[in-house]
């Protein structure tokens, strides 16, 4: 069969895919997510390693003390699902870069996808659903708010 | 007479390419390091920070094992990854967005390291000092 080659000059276009530009709005989000990302980040650990005691002033009175308050509940948020879907996205791209073959690919690609969603989900819960003042505890490690039984 | 590279017959080694050789590449491999380490480390971080849904006395247990100086030596270079992963992103989104970017990004590469060496200069004092209150207790 003859096949006649396109004259090298010859005007061609991609095709473009129809519908939403996942990789586009991926790209945005990394840069959009990482310049918020820098406030929330630097600003939790500003107040729990430089602030205070450092590290050594860090216990269960600590965080309920923080999140008694709705501003480092919301913080907190913020900041556990910037930071996990930026980080579990740049994760994604390595793994595209690295693993040839296509099952190793699905593995680690899953593997990051079910990590991701499952430590939003339980940072999340965390966050509200916690006791501070969990009934039989010593008051020493409890937060000061807690009713004194 | 072309001006751009593709034209020119001379092979020469180029001198304005973004990923291949020199800061360009260096900076797009510390970038990666450290975004896997702070993702490996968000992995831990989020679930020993769940402890303290469990029990005041088991999130304690947890965070006791950070309170000792290899740990302690760990969050310095925890911060030293963060600091340069977030500075050079912001250089990363300057060489896509700014008109200029891609022109300066080997200057905005020393930028990147020297805001650095100032933030860790301001913040290893302050951990040592913590870490050293740890061995004395
Ligand atoms: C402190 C604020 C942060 C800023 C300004 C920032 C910025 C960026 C930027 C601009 C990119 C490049 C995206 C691209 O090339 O399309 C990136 C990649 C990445 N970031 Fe961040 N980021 C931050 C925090 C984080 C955190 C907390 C994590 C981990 C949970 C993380 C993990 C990653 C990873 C794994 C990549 C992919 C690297 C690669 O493809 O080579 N980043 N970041
Ligand atoms: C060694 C440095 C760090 C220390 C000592 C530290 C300490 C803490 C503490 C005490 C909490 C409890 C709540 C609070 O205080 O706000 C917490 C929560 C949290 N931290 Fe950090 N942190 C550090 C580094 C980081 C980094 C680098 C990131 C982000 C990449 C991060 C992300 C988070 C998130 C998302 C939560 C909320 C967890 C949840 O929802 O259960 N932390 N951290």
């Amino acid at each position: 069969m003859a096949t006649t080659i396109d004259s090298p000059r010859a005007p061609y276009s991609v095709p473009r895919k129809r519908g939403v530009n996942w990789e586009k709005w991926g790209w945005i989000y990394m840069r959009a997510s990482g310049v918020v990302l820098i406030v929330l980040i630097f600003g939790h650990l500003f107040v729990n390693l430089v602030m205070g005691d450092g590290v050594k002033g860090i216990d269960f009175a600590f965080v309920a003390g923080k999140w008694a308050s709705p501003f480092w509940q919301v913080w907190d948020l913020l900041m556990l699902w910037l930071a996990f879907i930026h980080g579990g996205n740049g994760m994604r791209t390595i793994v595209n870069d690295y693993a040839t073959r296509p099952l190793t690919r699905k593995i680690l690609l899953g593997a990051i996808l079910v990590s991701v969603v499952a430590e939003i989900i339980l940072g999340t819960w965390v966050i509200f659903g916690f006791d501070p003042c969990p009934a039989g505890s010593p008051a020493d490690v409890l937060p000061s708010f807690c009713p004194v039984v | 007479m072309p001006e751009n590279s593709a034209g020119t017959m001379t092979p020469r080694r180029p001198a304005g390419t973004l990923y291949r050789g020199r800061e360009g590449m260096w900076s797009w491999v510390l970038h990666r390091i450290t975004g896997v380490a702070i993702f490996f480390f968000l992995l831990v971080h989020v679930l020993d920070t769940s402890m303290v849904a469990v029990a005041p006395e088991a999130y304690n247990a947890v965070i006791g094992t950070y309170k000792n100086p290899i740990m302690g030596l760990g969050e310095l270079a925890l911060v030293g990854a963060i600091a340069f992963h977030a500075f050079n992103g912001i250089r990363i989104i300057l060489i896509d967005l700014w008109s200029k970017g891609a022109k300066y990004q080997r200057v905005m590469f020393y930028v990147v390291i020297g805001l650095w060496v100032v933030l860790m200069l301001g913040f290893a004092p302050r951990q040592i000092m913590v870490i050293l209150s740890e061995v004395s207790g």
